[in-house]
């Protein structure tokens, strides 16, 4: 397991980077906890020229949650935000979904921007920041992009981030009172992608659900969107009948094949059975 | 000078702490990896992405352009001197580098030497093959029935896919106590293709020196005496002048037991070469082209009275070895020691049958840490009578006890011809069930499926046989299967010890010194243990089937009470007492009804600086141990699951493993190689597995998909034991290496299969994967309706 050649700049500040990633165009490709990247580069199934390390560029690995807006920096490691006060109280797809990705070593090192940036359907971020209906912001030199959750991952291992481009924040509305969530992932073992993935956000107003967000992990060529489901749970009540009603919009737009993980009917099986727990879990949180 | 202070001798029976696992965790360890010599080369190896293929042009132009480049080596440079071709460990062939064709994903077609590794990987990636693909067969029945695509279309007078034939028992007295039966319970199983995937990969550092011709080969083995032998053999080099040196191995499982091409090809490459040349495999290398294991598919039935009787067993199978039949089985066993499958039962005949195929997946048939097919003979067995069970509405306990070998008929001569050397089967079984708390928990599970629950509890009662050999039967590649200690006690009364055995994390360091400590008196932290080197160790067929102990062991045991019978003429001696006053004493020789003693220590010192006239000086010796009989560990498993309806997942609530393997000579490390395998057992049972595409694209050639449990996974063991001694054994140890592999995947699948028997379900076949439990309730609930 031994990478092709390849050259490595490490900036220290964001302007350096930019820099970096315009003079290097598609020849240069960003490393940030590398755990998807090494391991790609071992197998040779990516090559390129120059690697562009961005684990020096200061400021941005916080969260904040200020004037109404929850923020990410995009070299916020799994762990973190997994142990993350504000997600463990507050936020628990987050803290759900950074607890469950990968091992202990991945989440030491991997962050949540370069887990966006990679795209792979099986994991964690992307439906995490679906349903948080969050904001992903792409900086190049001169100028700057924000694209949706769902809008940024446009298919397997390919997203809308241009190659001269640094995703350097994800950022969502912050929650008020009646908000509750979930992340629930079925791993065949510790550090197994996932067969399936819920991530759920629920906003309570008066009994009802006044705003949800649902996003599905390894249901298909992306983190998908399940914007029926959605729409069946907004404007109504909680109840066991609603979140079955939900989990079945969920299971129609998944597409899914069959492999050692299952059945495609096996599969949805697991979508439906966590679309419900998932909700039920949220909405007690909410309502709490 | 006298010697020096008398310490507590830790002998047999004490867990006396692991001295090798120092280095290893501070990382000091040796390992083949580490392994560094001067004007060493590295060697890649290039592959074939087909399953199956005529290799049409191989290209290496664009490889040696490359700088840093020093050779590249295709089958037909090895054939020009007779080495594309190598014989296995079961007397089969196997192709070092491709000659003719490609015959599974992953084969050795080319191999890149270079100055680095990195260049040998780069110029791997530019050496052009053009292959012409040929039909592929993955399914063994299929290649089976087929004889117009032959894929060993080397071997002269194949017209077929077989790989061999062979039969165990008596086939005409099954079949009449089968027609006679009441009752005959069938099953049908696959225990599927794993990998033992070794933490350390495989590797070897050739090093032949043109000026003094000596050939050291620094290689991942868990047999060097053997390997040097074949390397002899093979390469037609010297034997005086091979060293094969296998430094600390991070664990085999018997995937270090055959010799792969890459170490044939790095050692020729190192002799016209002149330079050392390492080779070390990737992890994708390792699970997709070496010594995989398993991959049988079996029938079995039992014969039964109506009365839950079991009278006669049968099993056909069939086997699948990949392109080359690359298992290791001692000669006359094409199918290993599979004729165990009788299990603990008392039966009266029994006749099994196997057929093996070549496909086009890799070779192997390695015995992943099993005794040569004693793991698939187990879950058979054990399958089957708990089948059986429910079919006559007994309960699994009971219809065990009904037809266990009693303590009474032992020995006990098994009707496939074993002669099984000690056991007490009913009370490994009480001691389990009285651990788990079996009415409780009986009671708890029937209140659980009263709620709609899934509660299952599944049972295994196993019985192996390990130790190989005796040398009259067993033998791999002609070489007897006895083994060997060299036993040196030093003038101040220290010791070094030295193995034809070798240890690849089993603890030999610290248990073969206790054993030392216990018939000679001298402590084990005073006793070195060297093994692994053939120049400074004796002959021996290796670590395998769990045979160190049985095999090793005994012959540490043998030469340190034959040094002992010499210390006692030097104590004599010393104390002016004829031998027949002395009394040995732990560590001492008393002269009987007196206070008067010497030490194993002073009569060490006394064997350089003051021997009794007319006897040798020196306290030394050699022993190489010819095993009687192979020896029957056994145990009883009891495991609690419970599985979630909804998704099919199961999980372990509780799992008890009594071990019964005689003598324990360090329990703590008995312990550990009992949760060791325990926890192999359970990936093999729920989550292990490569399996292949109909294209031949291995799937499960790295750990995204081929998976190990981590700590999470894993159950939470809880151990007890019984102690049979083995009464052949100098201290009557048995070998436990590989009891949990054995006897737990059927313990494991029997608690799913429980606790879905109120559905009706039948069979579920390993690994039971979550999905392929939601399924069997599926298809039992569709057929319930």
């Amino acid at each position: 397991m031994y990478p092709p050649r390849f050259d490595y700049v490490a900036p220290t500040s964001l302007e350096e980077a930019l820099d970096a990633l315009a003079e290097h165009g598609d020849e240069g490709k960003i490393i940030a906890g590398g755990q998807s990247l090494i391991p790609m580069l071992k197998l040779r199934f990516a090559s390129p020229e120059t690697l562009i390390d961005i684990n020096r560029l200061p400021g941005m690995d916080g969260v904040s949650e200020e004037g109404g807006t929850l923020r990410f920096g995009a070299l916020c490691r799994h762990n973190q935000l997994g142990a993350h006060p504000l997600m463990t109280s507050k936020y628990h797809v987050v803290a759900e979904a950074g607890t469950l990705i990968a091992d202990p070593l991945v989440r030491n090192m991997g962050s949540l921007g370069g887990s966006l940036c990679h795209a792979d359907p099986q994991a964690d971020w992307g439906s995490v920041m679906i349903a948080l209906k969050a904001t992903i912001v792409c900086q190049k030199k001169g100028a700057t992009r924000e694209f949706g959750a769902a809008e940024f991952m446009e298919g397997i291992f390919t997203t809308k981030l241009a190659d001269d481009e640094i995703v350097t924040e994800i950022r969502c509305d912050a929650a008020n009172g009646g908000f509750g969530s979930s992340y629930l992932k079925m791993e065949r073992k510790v550090g197994d992608f996932a067969t399936c993935g819920t991530a759920i956000a629920l906003t309570l107003k008066d009994g009802t659900i006044a705003s949800a967000g649902v996003g599905l992990t390894a249901m298909g060529a992306k983190n998908l969107h399940a914007e029926d489901a959605e729409k069946v749970l907004v404007g109504q009540a909680p109840s066991a009948e609603l979140f079955a009603e939900a989990a079945e919009a969920a299971v129609a737009i998944a597409d899914v094949r069959e492999d050692s993980r299952g059945t495609p009917e096996y599969k949805k099986n697991v979508l439906r059975t966590f679309m419900k727990r998932g909700l039920a879990k949220a909405a007690l949180r909410a309502q709490a | 000078m006298e010697p020096s202070e008398q310490k507590a001798v830790r002998g047999v029976g004490h867990s006396v702490r692991r001295v090798e696992d120092d280095r290893f965790i501070v990382g000091r360890g040796n390992y083949l990896d580490d392994v560094k010599l001067p004007r060493m080369l590295h060697m890649a190896i290039v592959r074939s992405p087909l399953a199956h293929a005529t290799i049409e042009s191989i290209d290496i132009s664009e490889a040696m352009a490359l700088e840093g480049v020093v050779a590249v080596v295709t089958g037909k440079d090895l054939e020009a001197h007779k080495l594309a071709w190598m014989p296995t460990l079961s007397g089969d062939t196997q192709a070092v580098l491709a000659t003719d064709k490609v015959r599974f994903q992953g084969q050795e077609v080319a191999a890149v030497i270079a100055e680095s590794p990195y260049v040998a990987a780069d110029a791997a990636e530019l050496v052009e093959i053009e292959y012409e693909p040929l039909d592929i067969f993955v399914d063994p029945y299929k290649a089976l029935e087929n004889t117009e695509t032959i894929i060993r279309s080397d071997k002269e007078g194949q017209a077929d896919n077989v790989a061999y034939e062979w039969e165990a028992g008596d086939k005409a007295k099954t079949d009449q106590l089968f027609a006679e039966a009441d009752h005959v319970v069938k099953l049908h199983t696959h225990y599927p293709r794993s990998h033992p995937a070794p933490l350390e990969t495989c590797g070897c550092v050739a090093d032949v020196n043109g000026a003094t011709g000596k050939a050291t080969i620094y290689l991942t083995s868990q047999a060097p005496h053997a390997h040097r032998t074949l390397f002899a053999l093979v390469a037609g080099l010297p034997e005086q002048n091979i060293r094969v040196i296998s430094p600390d191995v991070g664990g085999g499982f018997g995937n270090k037991v055959p010799i792969y091409p890459g170490y044939v090809v790095a050692t020729a490459a190192s002799l016209l070469l002149d330079a050392p040349v390492k080779w070390v495999e990737s992890r994708s290398e390792n699970l997709m082209s070496t010594g995989f294991a398993r991959d049988y598919h079996m029938d079995g039935e039992l014969a039964l009275t109506s009365d839950g009787t079991i009278t006669a067993m049968r099993c056909h199978i069939t086997s699948d070895h990949g392109a080359f039949f690359a298992d290791a089985q001692p000669t006359k066993f094409r199918a290993g020691l599979v004729h165990i499958c009788t299990g603990s039962y008392d039966m009266q005949a029994a006749h099994i049958t196997a057929k093996g195929a070549y496909t086009n997946k890799a070779p192997g048939g390695v015995a992943y840490r099993c005794s040569f097919r004693v793991t698939e003979a187990s879950y058979i067995i054990e399958r089957l009578v708990q089948n059986a069970a429910y079919e006559l509405g007994m309960s699994p306990v009971e219809i065990r006890r009904k037809n266990f070998i009693k303590k009474e008929q032992f020995p006990y001569t098994s009707c496939t011809g074993f002669i099984y050397d000690s056991g007490d089967y009913d009370a490994s079984l009480d001691k389990a069930l009285e651990m788990l708390g079996y009415d409780e928990i009986m009671a708890e599970r029937d209140a659980a499926r009263a709620e709609g629950r899934l509660m299952g509890v599944g049972i295994a009662t196993f019985t192996e046989v390990v130790g190989a050999g005796n040398s009259k039967e067993y033998d791999i590649a002609g070489l007897k299967m006895f083994d060997s200690a060299e036993l040196r006690v030093h003038p101040t009364g220290k010791a070094i010890l030295k193995l034809g055995v070798q240890t690849q994390g089993q603890g030999h360091e610290t248990t073969f010194a206790q054993i030392v400590a216990n018939e000679l008196g001298i402590p084990p932290e005073d006793i070195a243990v060297g093994h692994g080197d053939t120049d400074n160790t004796p002959y021996g067929l290796g670590t395998y089937a769990s045979r160190s102990t049985p095999t090793g062991g005994a012959a540490t045991a043998v030469i340190a009470r034959k040094l002992r019978d010499k210390a006692k003429k030097i104590a004599a001696h010393l104390l002016e007492a004829s031998e027949g006053d002395l009394e040995w004493d732990s560590n001492k020789f008393v002269v009987k009804g007196t206070d008067k003693s010497v030490s194993i220590q002073d009569c060490a010192f006394a064997a350089y600086t003051n021997p009794p006239d007319g006897e040798e000086p020196g306290l030394e010796g050699v022993h190489y141990y010819d095993p009687p009989n192979m020896t029957y560990p056994f145990g009883a498993y009891a495991v609690v699951v419970e599985v979630d309806p909804e998704t099919g997942e199961w999980e372990v609530k509780r799992m008890v493993a009594v071990d019964d393997c005689g003598v324990r000579i360090n329990p703590m490390v008995v312990d550990g190689q009992i949760h060791g395998g325990l926890t192999e057992g359970y990936a093999m049972a729920s989550m292990q597995y490569i399996h292949y595409d109909d294209d031949g694209n291995c799937v499960g050639g790295n750990f995204i998909d081929y998976l190990i449990p981590t700590a999470v996974e894993t159950p939470k063991f809880e151990l007890g034991e019984t102690v049979t001694p083995s009464p052949h054994h100098p201290i009557g140890a048995k070998g436990v290496g590989e009891s949990a592999t054995v006897g737990s995947p059927a313990a494991y699948v029997n608690a799913v299969l429980d606790a879905l028997q109120p559905l009706g379900v039948k069979n579920l076949e390993m690994p039971v994967t979550s999905g392929r439990v939601w399924e069997a309730i599926q298809a039992a609930k569709a057929a319930a309706e």
